[in-house]
């Protein structure tokens, strides 16, 4: 295996487009060495991006704007006081991958590129409206979180692609949003069912939202039928059956050992409703 | 592929070694520094016998390649007793037989210090939570949170 750490982008995809075999980009690595130690993935070319400027930064732009670099860990994700401040729900998204070990390593890009449906960290980006840069031998393109994740395991970037930093949207004065999970225990699992919500209002009325599903389908998805519901509503009881019936509606789960497709099209509307509130507490500014 | 030159900080002490690029950390740090504190469990970041610390964060050394701790600055359970005392985890840890077998002991030790460095009031949910990654098949873990926190009290200077 060769091992590189260039410290450009640009070096970085002319390596990863250069490159001949199994290339794997690694930042955390709590994917990629877990995979090449059950001998799953043999790269032929590592290429480490962590001495790429920049890649290590986290910052809120005058615009409100956060840019996120791909070598952030959850850990440094969880002491960023106003990033939490502004997305509480991706910054808990993050914060249930693994343990504490593996939240000094693991990143929001890793998770993303992983193609998990049961990426935790992703729902919550998804809610959000994040986008990602992608760089590659025929420039930089902005892509929608949605559009990465194939199909479990794959992602829609082509060879010599890399993605370069992740971008929150400007979080508002009256938007919040939240990332509920289900696991039959209460820490270092898998998601059976996760479900983020953003919401932004503006008196009592939301005026518009966005939420995404894991583990219930081979990508994340997005439930815009859901969001429809809600949206021009104060939340009430009739607007929360409606998006429930329209999260359960978007669930195309399997059954395995962690639960039956019955079971997670059900959780998933009780996560739904759980998370509908508690974002809209935090976008009231209640502490939630 | 030939070895790559490694020059790394561990335990305040400047070494050199030369790795596989395919090579963990935690096998750097047993086969070619002979720091052989730091034990395998499942080698896959689920056990967390293999915690070090790497530039202050605490990471399992499974999951990290030995050529990205060039110019890290490494600590292993190896420097946690200092000119022969026992650090307080440690004596607490024995004092209340917090552990049987021991494999699994340097990594709790490296995680709960790792913990204390930066909480030194925990409650006991954050230290169970804050250890979650860290297994052990013999204590039932009680004995361990119990020494946890009372190493913590008498940091403190609460004890």
């Amino acid at each position: 295996m060769q091992y590189h750490s260039p410290t450009s982008f640009d070096a970085a995809v002319q390596l990863a487009q250069d490159a001949t075999g199994v290339t794997r980009f690694l930042a955390g690595g709590t994917d990629v060495l877990v995979q090449m130690r059950a001998g799953m993935v043999t790269p032929d070319v590592m290429i480490d991006v962590k001495k790429i400027p920049g890649v290590k930064d986290c910052v809120r732009h005058a615009d409100g704007r956060w840019v996120i670099g791909i070598a952030v860990s959850g850990a440094e994700l969880g002491a960023n006081a106003e990033l939490v401040a502004d997305w509480p729900g991706v910054v808990e998204g993050m914060e249930l991958v693994g343990s504490t070990q593996v939240q000094g390593r693991a990143t929001l890009v890793g998770n993303l590129c992983n193609g998990s449906p049961a990426a935790d960290s992703v729902p919550g980006l998804v809610a959000a409206g994040a986008t990602v840069r992608v760089s590659g031998p025929n420039g930089v393109r902005q892509v929608a979180i949605e559009d990465i994740p194939a199909g479990p395991g794959k992602t829609t970037l082509a060879k010599g692609e890399m993605i370069t930093a992740i971008e929150l949207p400007p979080r508002g004065d009256s938007g919040g949003d939240c990332y509920l999970r289900f696991i039959p225990r209460t820490e270092m699992d898998i998601a059976v069912v996760g479900c983020a919500i953003n919401v932004v209002l503006e008196g009592d009325k939301i005026t518009s939202a966005r939420i995404a599903l894991g583990a219930v389908a081979p990508t994340i998805v997005v439930v815009p039928e859901a969001a429809d519901a809600i949206i021009g509503t104060a939340l009430d009881d009739g607007a929360l059956e409606k998006m429930v019936a329209a999260v359960r509606a978007a669930c195309r789960p399997i059954s395995d050992k962690r639960g039956t497709a019955e079971f997670r099209t059900h959780v998933a509307g009780v996560l739904a409703r759980r998370a509908a509130e508690t974002a809209l507490r935090r976008a009231k500014g209640e502490k939630a | 592929m030939s070895k790559i030159h490694v020059t790394t900080t561990v335990n305040n002490e400047v070494v050199e070694f030369l790795a596989d690029p395919r090579e963990t950390l935690l096998d750097c740090l047993r086969d070619r520094l002979d720091l052989t504190g730091t034990k395998e469990g499942c080698g896959t970041g689920d056990c967390g016998a293999c915690s070090v610390t790497v530039d202050g964060t605490l990471v399992c050394s499974c999951l990290v390649l030995g050529v990205e701790a060039e110019g890290a600055k490494i600590e292993t359970i190896e420097n946690m007793a200092q000119d022969g005392a026992l650090h307080p985890l440690q004596r607490k840890f024995i004092e209340h037989a917090a552990l049987q077998c021991g494999f699994c002991t340097p990594g709790i030790l490296v995680a709960a210090k790792a913990l204390l460095d930066k909480t030194p009031d925990p409650t006991e949910t954050e230290v169970r939570y804050w250890l979650a990654g860290n297994l052990c098949r013999c204590t039932g873990y009680d004995k361990i949170i119990r020494a946890v926190m009372d190493a913590a009290a008498e940091m403190r200077g609460a004890a």
